[in-house]
């Protein structure tokens, strides 16, 4: 590992701001490091050619007000980049090339940051393993045939191997948090409303936020702070007072309450992960934080709930990918043939069974019986936490059910797949934030994280609390480079 | 509602049957740009050249509503004098097809912006109330161009997203006459209120036709079929005729009417079975995610009926009220914004009589010869105006300004210019009249003399001869005053 690429994007932006290092050394870094990772399978498309050269422009006039001066990154591929080719994981994308940025990079660009190529992720971000993506599985720098997590399994496996310093990811279901828990790593889901969906392939748009991946709260809560504006060109971001998120970040939290919900201890779940959680409050005691038993009772209804809305809103989302104006077509003999053929070809198997599921909820006859109790199930779930949040200011519970499991461990069980994102759902169901911090490690050794959920917009709030844990738990991330020869 | 001998009954055997229609008109809502993206709405364009990424459903593109369309549509609602809902709700309507890029329709379904409402209908036999049951919001889709190659069809997305109201009236119409008037008024409040400019060749103004049949005095509705798409008053009206007809046949064959959407061939004047019940598209509505429940509040429903101009009903009322207009007469100087506006621009100099009767009868008459529109006559409300105080005044008689209306028609010139420039001027000095009396006495003695012996009727043969050798200018009531005296 080069010095370089062992910084934190904070170590890094006070290097390039004291002119230790210019962008071209920091991004040569990470361009290089990344070209001996390609074994981890984590980009879909790289742009590194055309990095360096804009790492070159920025060091000719350097513009080190910016917050992200010269700081080189490779986003998630579902982000819409103007003239790079992106593809949402899928062979239905593989030649799309927007003539238009997406708000949340474009906010990144305008810090002074510089893309390098894009990441993979589960086609159209639906699965939790990274398996289901076109471009092929990634491996979680973790341990070989090991998955990152997914959707943002590219985004984990680059941020935690250091091929990039920090990256943006979406969350749907989990899809930031669960791949954050599975490498070491911090993920944030921000409040729903908080980043612009504006040009972000979209998934299912009630539950989608974009949010940023990195390997510290600090870096995060930068990133945040960047990401995080209001705009008018989506209808559903919303208009509140952002804070600075990384200058008001502290490590003071004392007499903060956090709810310990009893619904999160679920049936079989692993001895581990308990003991996890166990640590984890006794971290945020530490801190000086107070433990509160609270209630979720729906909680055991958010899986099935989750798993009739988001595929609904997809099935009808995804119904523009259809051959006639861009991306991949299939001949057929007349116009329904062709639909038929572009979409079976398109589209994977996990992507066919979303739209399926998703069709077959919102038919006449099945609508009442499940999408419209779906969304009654989804207002009681934010109700628990409405009133949750009257006792407490946010709540600490384990991120994911297990540690990162193998490649085609669960491929075969889609039910069991899905299991992954029973802590995660909830967080996007009731559109509050939620942040995934590093606690420990498995009996394998492999990394477990805990989720901490705030109160809508209280993004501050959670990332206090996950940076004073971070200190008390000093977790230590375990890569041995093993994919570089 | 009248009951009224103009009763549209469709007869078989021994049997007579009543028609009963629905409309739900699509109505192009007039505005710069489309209801949920920034692109221009002009008609005739080169295709696919007023298209966004929005409208072209590219990946990661987001709807944002267009405020003044909303305002258009609750104007709309208020001239419909209809509810407006302060909350309503866009969903998505999903199916397939090549020019609809999204892959679904953004639509209102449970929630429209506009609820029940009415629309007064003057028929020959009284007025008619014809009930509104929602109005909402939705995008137009692109169109299928299939008629340019063999093998390909080529999709013009400029229509897409373009904003429309679609207006759901109640089964309350029972004739192709009333259908014609209901589109009309609809057209009108339109027109007048600036929501919508209702040209029907533009496709901004077509409609869904609901049509069922009932034995009259039947209290139930019978089974209906829905007409797609038809694009002119006309063709509604044949349409209905076709169908009310087909339907009445089959009853009367002891068959039953499957519940289907028909197609209207207008070239063969007949409608084909699209598709059944059974194969109805399901369209999977859903509320679209993309987009927050509309809220409108009080102040803003307020504003906005502040600007509501006068309208076709309370015109009427006032025409017949303060110029003593018969409501015939009303009726047709209401019927539409630009005639009423030219009628008042006229009598705003001139006299309300007059102008009433030049403005329905010749002017009505000359526009249509020349199939022109009012806003397209060759002569202005001012010049018109002008030629009425010219008979008003007595300078030319009636007969004459008909003379200068014509060359009026060739081109807005004054018609004070024209009667001085031809000598048109109407003889009015009693001397010169009286000149010309005595000549034609003298000229035809044996005539006045049978007139004298009681033969009373030549009394119109020396109008005649006077008006003749006046060249038409003599003042036509003192001829009859001179000659009654001289005979």
């Amino acid at each position: 590992m080069s010095e370089i690429t062992k910084q934190s994007l904070s170590e890094l932006v006070e290097s390039i701001k004291s002119k230790k290092l210019s962008s071209s050394e920091v991004t040569k870094a990470f361009v290089e490091r990344s070209e001996k990772s390609k074994e981890l399978n984590a980009y879909i498309t790289e742009d590194y050619a055309n990095a360096l050269n804009k790492a070159k422009k920025f060091d000719e006039k350097p513009n080190l007000d910016l917050k992200l001066p010269g700081i080189p990154m490779a986003v998630k591929d579902l982000f819409c980049t103007r003239d790079l080719r992106t593809t949402a994981g899928s062979k239905i994308l593989n030649n799309f090339v927007p003539t238009y940025e997406s708000t949340v990079t474009q906010n990144i660009w305008n810090e002074g940051a510089i893309l390098m190529g894009k990441l993979n992720c589960d086609e159209f971000a639906m699965g939790s393993s990274n398996e289901t993506s076109f471009f092929g599985n990634v491996q979680n720098p973790i341990d070989k045939n090991l998955v990152p997590g997914g959707s943002s399994g590219g985004s984990s496996s680059a941020v935690a191997a250091q091929l990039t310093p920090i990256t943006i990811g979406t969350d749907t279901g989990g899809s930031i948090r669960q791949p954050a828990s599975f490498t070491g790593t911090v993920g944030l889901k921000p409040t729903y409303g908080s980043c612009s969906r504006y040009g972000i392939v979209a998934f299912a748009s009630s539950l989608d936020q974009a949010g940023p991946m990195a390997q510290n709260v600090k870096d995060c809560a930068l990133l945040q702070e960047v990401i995080s504006t209001y705009d008018e060109k989506d209808s559903t971001s919303i208009d509140f007072k952002r804070n600075d998120y990384s200058k008001e970040l502290t490590k003071d939290i004392k007499g903060k309450k956090i709810g310990i919900p009893k619904e999160y201890r679920v049936d079989g779940m692993p001895k581990e992960i308990e003991d996890l959680w166990k640590k984890g409050i006794e971290y945020a005691k530490d801190c000086g934080a107070e433990i509160i038993d609270i209630s979720l009772p729906h909680t055991n209804y958010a899986l099935p709930t989750y798993y009739i809305v988001a595929p609904a809103e997809a099935s009808s989302n995804l119904a523009r990918y259809d051959g006639v104006k861009y991306g991949f077509r299939a001949e057929g003999e007349n116009l329904i043939d062709m639909y038929e053929k572009t979409r079976s070809e398109g589209f994977g198997a996990e992507v066919q069974r979303r739209i399926m599921i998703g069709t077959y909820v919102l038919s006449s006859g099945y609508y009442d019986a499940y999408y419209l109790k779906a969304q009654k199930v989804r207002k009681l779930i934010k109700n628990d936490f409405d009133d949750a949040y009257e006792k407490v200011d946010a709540i600490l519970t384990p991120s994911t059910p297990s540690s990162a499991f193998k490649i085609g461990e669960k491929t075969n069980d889609p039910v069991s797949m899905y299991l992954n994102d029973i802590f995660t759902v909830p967080v996007n169901l009731a559109g509050l934030p939620g942040i995934s911090i590093p606690a420990g490690h498995d009996a394998k050794g492999y990394p477990l994280g805990l989720q901490i959920i705030g109160k809508a917009f209280d993004e501050q709030n959670i990332l206090n609390i996950a940076y004073a844990m971070e200190e008390k738990i000093n977790f230590k991330n375990n890569i041995t480079d093993w994919w570089i020869k | 509602m009248s009951k009224n001998k103009s009763e549209y009954l469709i007869n078989r055997h021994d049997n007579q049957y009543e028609v009963v229609v629905g409309l739900e008109v699509h109505a192009q809502v007039t505005s710069e740009s489309k209801l949920f993206s920034t692109s221009a709405t002009k008609f005739g364009a080169e295709p696919n050249t007023q298209v966004s990424l929005v409208d072209a459903a590219f990946p990661g593109m987001l709807p944002v509503i267009n405020e003044y369309c909303v305002k258009q549509a609750i104007k709309t609602g208020i001239g419909l004098k209809a509810k407006i809902n302060k909350r309503s709700v866009f969903d998505r309507k999903n199916y397939f097809y090549a020019d609809l890029p999204q892959g679904y329709q953004i639509s209102q379904f449970k929630d429209p912006i506009v609820g029940e409402g009415k629309v007064i209908l003057d028929m020959p036999d009284g007025q008619k109330e014809v009930g509104i049951e929602r109005l909402h919001l939705e995008q137009d889709a692109g169109k299928s161009i299939h008629d340019l190659d063999p093998k390909n069809t080529f999709v013009d997305l400029n229509r897409s997203g373009v904003a429309l109201m679609e207006i759901v009236s109640k089964p309350d119409l029972r004739s192709p006459d009333e259908v014609n008037a209901y589109i009309k008024k609809l057209r009108s409040i339109m027109r007048y209120l600036g929501t919508c400019d209702g040209n029907m060749q533009e496709g901004s103004l077509r409609a869904d036709v609901n049509v069922s049949v009932r034995k009259k005095g039947s209290k139930d509705f019978g089974t209906r079929c829905e007409i797609k798409n038809v694009n002119s008053i006309k063709f509604m009206q044949m349409a209905i005729e076709y169908e009310a007809n087909r339907q009445v046949d089959l009853i009367e064959d002891g068959q039953t009417i499957d519940q289907e959407t028909r197609l209207f061939d207008t070239k063969k004047n007949e409608t084909r079975s699209m598709r059944s019940k059974e194969d109805a598209h399901d369209y999977r509505y859903f509320p679209d995610p993309d987009l927050l429940p509309l809220e409108v509040s009080d102040d803003f429903i307020e504003k906005l009926k502040s600007e509501i101009p006068e309208l076709p009903d309370e015109k009427k009322k006032r025409f017949i009220e303060k110029f003593k207009l018969s409501p015939y007469e009303a009726n047709i100087l209401v019927s539409d914004i630009e005639t009423s506006n030219y009628f008042e621009n006229v009598i705003k100099k001139s006299d309300v009589k007059l102008a009433t009767n030049w403005i329905i009868g010749e002017l009505f008459a000359a526009l249509n010869e020349k199939n022109l529109e009012i806003t397209e006559s060759p002569i202005s409300a001012g010049n018109l105006s002008k030629l009425i105080n010219l008979i008003k005044d007595g300078t030319i008689s009636g007969k004459i300004a008909k003379t200068v209306f014509e060359q009026m028609m060739e081109g807005d010139k004054d018609p004070k210019k024209i009667v001085e420039e031809k000598g048109l001027k109407q003889e009015s000095d009693p001397k010169a009249l009286e000149a010309l009396i005595d000549k034609v006495i003298d000229d035809n003695r044996d005539k006045a003399t049978e007139y004298k012996s009681g033969k009373v009727k030549l009394f119109g043969f020396f109008v005649g001869q006077v008006m003749k050798v006046s060249g038409g200018k003599a003042n036509p009531q003192l001829v009859n005053e001179i000659l009654k005296k001289k005979l």
